[in-house]
């Protein structure tokens, strides 16, 4: 599935080279793609529809950047727009004024709250607080003994109190007991562990709305399973709806679905994505970064990191400078050469480079060629410039013959190797120099680089 | 709604209500499309086909399930082939039907007098647990000695869960201490259900994510201590698939049938919102069989699968 869609993708890419507006005629194919591609990542097909028109919308007329065929600069802009949406204030924890800051954990069974509530106290913890847990889950069978053992495996405070009987008013009495508890006992937050519910389910659902109203809690976070498909918009529009989500948890983030439901929750209730689960253990809890999901939804990991290589890493300003003052005359230093070998490098190995485009159309046959690249050589070179002093490498003149071997013996390389890249230097510097006298050339440099 | 669908075991009007009240409030549901594409378009063709697309993706068909399906209605409505919305309620009825009902074999017969091993398997939080306690009510109900292995000795709290259960439904756990190996209190639990001539056995598991190999061998491991103590088994293994779940479902089914041989589907939390269409794409790939719903977190609420049900409730 995976390659395929990649496949298709980079075939739309080949048939669209050359144009250098994006239109509605050549998006149409690589939105398509990008259609089914978000399908099968589980975000909400209206969710998809009213994504792909944005993405429409905005990219009609813009230019292609050189760099990009048309169909890489839509995966831009979608990715761009991705991340936008999905990393909007993507806000820590809040604390209330006055301590304790409760935090209401809402889900639907199974979404993974339980072992959300431990990892969180496990991440307060960290952070130097001091949480106490409390399950108000009086309804399902061992709840309450779950969490129990999950604070004493972290070493977390955690409230148990007394149940008889499985209802609402032992849910209010339990959270009131606990807040109390919290103050008693000096733990700035609260983590309320709640029973899972149907998010249709009226009587569970006002019994949320009363923990509410009881705790005033700081955040109330949504966890839900990154497995999660269609539904997903239904069941967060109605846990928002009813309580004003503060924040999501994604769980089980940790096996290889997609996460679209990311995307759709987010959509819906306009609330923050603010950590993900990624395994059983209870410090596998991180941080959300829009733009690693983002990778994940669209499936197309490998051109995705292309296109963020190539924009993050070529220094284009910096290319631009370097190129000036080269083809000007005897500005192209040794230090300048320095930059551009790290230029090269930033881009990654050159093999792994050429291993990331597909191996099909335009792309084709490269790979082959990757291996006869000697990365050690740049390396090589790179150390031999760095062991010149400063002086040296932009008045390369003066670096006579002992020089030369103090060199070679900074950077464990023969003085003969020493000698060839100064010479391979001159001739480069020779080369710009002409190069910069012919006016033509100037221009057509000044184009490619700008 | 579902309840009556399936034909419930139990009269329960509370679920009943919980269940219209659900189908009320989505207005998008299949059966409504149709209806109104059909008299926007008067005439059935590609276009109002296309307008379906959207309703059988939202019920986690998947695009692939979704275009084989429709690819089908649509060379008919290219020949004029369907007559109005009731026809084409029938025909798509059919196509979704026919992949259903094309997976739905029998469990596989066992010797008698020899207990009847079921191994419950799936990701985290699918409802495992609360299923078997459901299946031993349905068990019980039917007049069978049943007994429960406790072998997801990983989650915190697990067994005490399952002995809950045990003590709703009247039935007894086997169980080791937390965090002590799976296969050896299956090990106690297949020795017990010989020595008592028990009907079923049926085993607890600990969620796990279809992508841990480690944790995928465990499993493998569970079915050759299985096999060594009782001839043919685990004979039925179930996958408890969560309705929520959407086109991850598929890769669940295909590591889970990999690793332990999966022979059907349970397919939970039925109750909500979620239509679990993934299950037609299983059925469709894997041509896993759905054996049971859940419906709610009684013991009563779980039910047969019926095919003819189960599709008219993703289209209505």
């Amino acid at each position: 599935m995976f390659e395929n869609l990649q496949e298709r993708l980079q075939r739309t890419f080949k048939s669209l080279r050359g144009q250098a507006v994006l239109n509605e005629e050549n998006m149409q194919e690589t939105l398509r793609e990008l259609r089914l591609a978000l399908l099968e990542a589980d975000v909400n097909f209206k969710v998809v529809k009213q994504f792909i028109d944005q993405v429409q919308a905005k990219a009609v007329g813009q230019q292609v950047a050189t760099a990009l065929s048309p169909g890489e600069q839509v995966i831009k802009i979608v990715r761009d727009e991705l991340i936008e949406i999905l990393g909007k204030d993507t806000a820590r924890v809040k604390f209330a004024s006055q301590p304790p800051t409760v935090v209401l954990m809402a889900g639907l069974q199974g979404s993974g709250k339980t072992t959300t509530s431990g990892k969180l106290a496990h991440w307060f913890k960290n952070g130097g607080h001091r949480p106490l847990l409390v399950s108000v889950d009086v309804y399902r069978p061992a709840a309450r003994e779950q969490l129990k053992v999950v604070a004493q495996a972290i070493k977390a405070q955690i409230y148990e109190g007394q149940v008889t009987e499985g209802n609402t008013a032992t849910v209010e009495r339990l959270a009131k007991e606990a807040r109390r508890e919290a103050i008693n006992s000096g733990c700035d937050v609260l983590i309320v562990d709640t029973a899972g519910r149907l998010h249709i389910d009226d009587q569970l659902m006002e019994e949320m709305q009363s923990l509410k109203r009881l705790l005033n809690p700081s955040e109330i976070l949504f966890v839900a399973d990154a497995m999660t498909g269609q539904d997903a918009v239904r069941s967060a529009n109605e846990f928002h709806k009813k309580l004003t989500l503060t924040g999501v948890v994604l769980t089980k983030m940790d096996g290889d679905a997609r996460g679209g439901a990311a995307l759709s929750i987010r959509q819906v209730t306009g609330a923050p994505i603010k950590f993900i689960g990624v395994g059983e253990k209870y410090d596998a809890l991180e941080p959300f970064h829009p733009d690693r999901i983002v990778s994940r939804i669209l499936g197309m990991g490998d051109i995705l990191s292309l296109i963020e290589r190539a924009e993050q890493t070529v220094d284009k300003k910096k290319a631009q400078d370097i190129a000036a003052r080269a083809l000007s005359g005897d500005g192209f230093s040794l230090e300048d050469f320095r930059d551009q070998l790290r230029q090269v490098r930033k881009m990654g190995s050159i093999q792994s480079l050429m291993g990331m485009l597909p191996s099909i159309g335009p792309f084709a046959g490269l790979q082959k060629h990757a291996d006869k690249i000697d990365e050690n050589q740049i390396n090589h070179v790179e150390a031999i410039i760095n062991s010149m002093t400063a002086y040296e490498r932009t008045h390369h003149d003066v670096i006579n013959g002992s020089r030369r071997k103090r060199i070679a013996r900074g950077s464990g390389r023969t003085v003969q190797e020493v000698n060839n890249l100064l010479r391979q230097y001159a001739q480069m510097r020779k080369m710009f120099k002409q190069m910069g006298k012919g006016n033509m050339m100037r221009k057509l440099a000044g184009m490619k680089m700008g | 709604m579902i309840q009556t669908l399936f034909g419930s075991t139990e009269n329960k009007p509370g679920l009943f209500d919980r269940m219209k009240e659900a189908v009320a409030r989505t207005r998008e549901n299949l059966s409504e499309r149709i209806d109104e594409v059909v008299a926007f378009n008067k005439e059935i063709d590609r276009n109002t086909l296309d307008e379906l697309e959207a309703t059988l993706l939202g019920a986690d068909l998947g695009s692939a399930t979704t275009h084989q399906v429709l690819e089908k209605l649509r060379e008919r409505a290219d020949r004029k082939q369907i007559k109005d919305g009731e026809e084409l309620k029938r025909l798509l009825k059919e196509e979704l039907l026919a992949i259903l009902t094309a997976a739905n074999t029998p469990p596989v017969e066992r010797p008698e007098g020899v207990p009847e091993v079921v191994l419950v398997v799936g990701v985290n939080g699918t409802g495992k647990t609360t299923t078997i306690g459901k299946l031993a009510q349905t068990l019980r109900s039917d007049g069978k000695t049943v007994l429960l292995c406790a072998a997801d000795t990983f989650r915190a709290a697990a067994i005490e869960q399952l002995e809950i259960w045990g003590q709703r439904t009247g039935t007894e756990v086997i169980r080791t201490r937390a965090g002590g190996d799976p296969a050896a209190v299956l090990y106690d639990a297949l020795e017990a259900a010989n020595a008592r001539h028990i009907d079923c056995l049926i085993v607890d598991t600990a969620g796990r994510l279809h992508t841990k190999t480690n944790l995928m061998a465990e499993l493998e491991k569970m079915r050759r201590t299985a096999q060594r103590l009782i001839p043919g088994a685990p004979h039925e293994v179930l996958l408890v698939i969560d309705a929520t779940t959407g086109q991850n479902g598929l890769q669940q089914a295909r590591q889970f049938t990999d690793a332990a041989a999966v022979t059907g589907v349970v397919l939970t939390k039925l109750d909500g919102t979620a239509k679990g269409g993934v299950v037609v794409a299983i059925a469709r790939e894997l041509g896993l069989p759905v054996r049971y719903v859940g419906v709610g977190e009684k013991a009563g609420d779980l039910l047969r699968f019926d095919p003819n049900e189960f599709v008219e409730s993703l289209i209505s």
